[in-house]
């Protein structure tokens, strides 16, 4: 971020330039096991942050610790103004109330339609009106397609389907941030464009978002960012054309390779 | 003598206290079982300990002791207890330790994923549990849970120990008067098969839904 050189600088940067999220060496461990050794790096208002590496290097628990399913070990993170810390449950319900995410495997609610999947959240956490949490309903049910769906359940759809309704949920929340953790990992290659098609949408329309993904060309598309992790660290870090031009040979051998 | 309809009426009387007694035990015995269960899967280590010891405790005393003490020693305290009630509290308490851990696994069974889901959408413990946990453990708890209550009217029995008149006493009180121990007592194992049966088999035709839908 550049100032001009005359006008001061604010006590307090202004809510729109802070970062959404911001990790400060950010470590964790699972027992003895350190998962992420130290991992910085920002996430600024707006952005689709992707996060790519191989299998077991950290991705999962970082974005699962950005809204406190993993409680981090040392270091802290900032979410949409609210501070995500060690031993700090306090905030963690206000960064839920603006972090949306979605997970490889749905995980919508089984014995819900899918409309009340959608307003369970809206009614219970932020107390809305039933009609009114209907018509949130329509309106995230239309962006992903899936108008018809309103009234299924879960187990009467494809994993495409599901897959978008669980966006749909998130979604209603109104979340500042949306998360992915490689939502399309379990899905038919057929079903994955359905999906990638609303990650963009969302994407385009300004959404800020931090996504786990083995889609290379979804990255490179619609990143402004991607981080390369590789055991447990930040190993590099670029623009989305940086797969063409990686500087680090893990990075080269995990372009090379695919996965 | 002979045994008359006179006798077969009074049996059934003792069969209306047997149902009576068990829908007292099974209703005492699943809200303290919900307690339990709740406690045994709270964030709170002590509950989860009193919860644990609860359960450990209440399954290793028998039955008939646990009768005895709440109708003579409540009895001791001054309290004149009922012997429906003492029978009641007794079973429901046995009760609650099974049922207990019965809903405790049924709790934990469900998917750590929605557990998480529902944290993730920001609802707190109480919200996750009422409408995310409970309702898909509910589904999972039904056939274990019908076929405890088969347990339950059989547990029923043990109130002869206090002289409850129930299908069991029933049955004592007409053989003493009518020495026919194996015509009364066929009689008195038919009408439990009658009770119990139909439940038992509702559990398993459940049990085996609940496979196929692969929960
Ligand atoms: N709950 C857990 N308990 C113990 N180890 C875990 C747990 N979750 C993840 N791990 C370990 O942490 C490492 C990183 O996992 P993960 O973040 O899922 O990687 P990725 O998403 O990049 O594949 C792996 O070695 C994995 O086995
Ligand atoms: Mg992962």
């Amino acid at each position: 971020m550049t100032l001009h050189a005359t006008a001061p600088a604010p006590a307090v940067e202004p809510a729109a330039a802070a970062p959404a999220v911001r990790f400060n060496a950010v470590h964790k461990s699972f027992g003895t096991l350190e998962v992420l050794k130290g991992i910085s790096f920002a996430v600024g208002r707006g952005e689709v942050v992707c996060l790519i590496g191989r299998s077991g290097s950290g991705k999962s628990t970082a974005l699962r610790c950005i809204n406190g399913l993993e409680r981090i070990t040392t270091g802290s993170i900032d979410v949409c103004g609210h501070v995500v810390s060690p031993d700090g449950r306090a905030d963690l319900h206000a960064v839920r109330k603006r972090v949306g995410i979605v997970f490889q495997s749905y995980n919508l609610f089984p014995h819900l339609t899918v409309e009340q999947n959608i307003t369970l959240a809206p009614r219970r956490v932020k107390k809305t009106a039933p009609a009114e949490a209907r018509a949130i309903a329509a309106d995230v049910l239309a962006k992903v397609g899936l108008s018809d769906k309103r009234d299924s359940y879960p187990e009467q759809l494809s994993g495409g389907q599901q897959q978008r309704v669980a966006i749909a949920r998130a979604l209603a929340m109104q979340p500042e941030v949306m998360l992915f953790d490689e939502v399309t990992s379990a899905l038919d290659p057929e079903l994955t464009g359905e999906v990638l098609k609303v990650m963009e949408d969302l994407a385009r329309g300004g959404m800020t978002m931090v996504l786990v993904t083995h889609e290379m060309a979804f990255a490179s598309r619609v990143a402004d960012k991607i981080i390369f992790m590789h055991q447990g660290r930040v190993h590099e870090a670029g623009p989305r054309d940086m797969l063409s031009r990686p500087e680090t040979p893990e990075l080269r051998q995990f372009v090379g390779t695919g996965l | 003598m002979t045994f008359s309809l006179a006798n077969l009426v009074y049996l059934l009387q003792g069969t209306l206290w047997t149902v009576a007694l068990a829908l007292l035990s099974f209703v005492g015995g699943g809200v303290l079982g919900l307690a339990v269960a709740l406690m045994r899967v709270s964030r709170f280590g002590a509950l989860r300990f009193a919860a644990g010891t609860w359960i450990q405790v209440i399954q290793g005393i028998p039955l008939p002791v646990l009768i005895f003490l709440s109708y003579f020693g409540l009895g001791v305290t001054g309290f004149d207890v009922p012997a429906l009630a003492a029978a009641a509290l007794s079973i429901a308490v046995n009760s609650s330790a099974f049922l207990g851990d019965i809903w405790r696994g049924c709790i934990q069974a469900v998917a750590k994923t929605q557990w998480e889901a529902a944290d993730s959408l920001a609802l707190n413990g109480f919200q996750r549990m009422v409408d995310v946990v409970l309702p898909q453990a509910i589904r999972l708890a039904i056939p274990a849970t019908i076929g405890f209550s088969v347990q339950i009217i059989k547990n029923t029995s043990y109130a002869v120990v206090i002289g409850f008149i129930e299908l069991t006493q029933s049955g004592k009180i007409i053989n003493n008067a009518l020495y026919e121990p194996f015509l009364i007592f066929t009689i008195v194992g038919l009408v439990y098969f009658a009770l119990c049966s139909p439940l038992s088999n509702a559990s398993r035709r459940l049990e085996a839904r609940l496979r196929a839908r692969g929960a």
